[in-house]
């Protein structure tokens, strides 16, 4: 089965990144942007069939290397 | 002082910081490669140096810290082992856990290198013994990632608890407070994004960066 996991910054932590994106943006003239948040997708194959137990380990992987917790939040999505 | 240096692939300034050791010391360093699983006996010092290690991929320092040698280098800690990361290196030892905060891009996007002038905050260190509480050094800086981040409590506690090492006189990266290294609670291990062993001798400009060395000699030799 497959997993997808979503990583973003916590709110309130500043993301330059995010911000040098929206000004970008507003040169393009895309207006009425009030913010952006950069983050990214790690999509994961796994030989894994029952999806509680998925659920399980790939929130490990996240606590433990996928996203730096002190700065970042997750979420996950798992699929056939 | 033993000193060893661990080199991770995308590791580009252990070099340097075995020849910065060496001159102080007069030992030359145990080089260990990130796959070996042990240190070598009767270490003082582990040295965890700059560069792009695996890439930057993650996010900086983010592989290494979970490299087989780094749970030789956390248990090293735990015993109360002196660890003295540089730049690449203070950005794995936040992410082994060893020291708190992270290590965000830089403010302004950008990649600097240039030399910087630093304050010491404290010469109440084993790395920063040899210097004078608020003096002015100069040392290199080159990074992309220097921008340090904790949240209000956490800057309160490294105040209170006298743990910021440098601070930036002028801040070129954005680091909350102007950090530019900090120390573990025991006060044994030291991340910084500047770059000591770059200026260590007169003939490259400045010597400002080997009274940490003769710091760390003078206390580890002793203990």
């Amino acid at each position: 089965m497959k997993a997808r996991v979503f990583i973003t910054l916590k709110p309130g932590v500043l993301d330059p990144q995010g911000e040098a994106v929206r000004h970008s943006l507003g040169t393009l003239g895309f207006d009425g942007i009030k913010g952006v948040r950069q983050g990214k997708v790690i999509e994961l194959e796994l030989a894994e069939t029952d999806a509680a137990t998925a659920t399980t380990r790939v929130r490990a992987m996240c606590e433990q290397l996928l996203a730096n917790t002190v700065i970042e939040d997750y979420a996950l999505e798992i699929a056939e | 002082m033993k000193a060893g240096v661990i080199v991770f692939p995308g590791s580009n300034c252990d070099r340097d910081l075995a020849v910065a050791l060496e001159r102080a010391s007069g030992h030359r360093p145990a080089m260990i490669w990130h796959k070996e699983v042990s240190l070598p006996r009767g270490l003082d010092l582990i040295g965890i140096p700059g560069g792009f290690s695996f890439g930057d991929y993650l996010r900086c320092g983010a592989i290494a810290a979970r490299s087989p040698i780094c749970r030789a280098v956390v248990e090293f800690a735990r015993q109360g082992g002196h660890i003295f990361g540089v730049c690449n290196g203070f950005q794995i030892l936040t992410e082994t856990g060893l020291l708190p905060g992270t290590l965000m891009r830089n403010a302004n996007l950008k990649y600097i290198c240039k030399d910087i002038d630093l304050t010491v905050e404290t010469s109440n260190s084993a790395f920063t013994s040899a210097y004078r509480r608020g003096q002015n050094i100069r040392i290199p800086i080159a990074h992309h990632d220097g921008n340090y981040l904790a949240d209000d409590a956490l800057v309160a506690d490294l105040q209170s608890q006298d743990r910021i090492a440098f601070t930036y006189r002028e801040n070129p990266n954005g680091s909350v407070a102007g950090i530019a290294g900090v120390l573990s609670e025991n006060r044994r291990v030291l991340g910084m994004m500047p770059h000591p062993e770059r200026l260590n001798d007169p003939a490259l400009g400045g010597a400002d960066g080997a009274m940490l060395f003769r710091s760390l000699v003078e206390n580890l030799v002793a203990a």
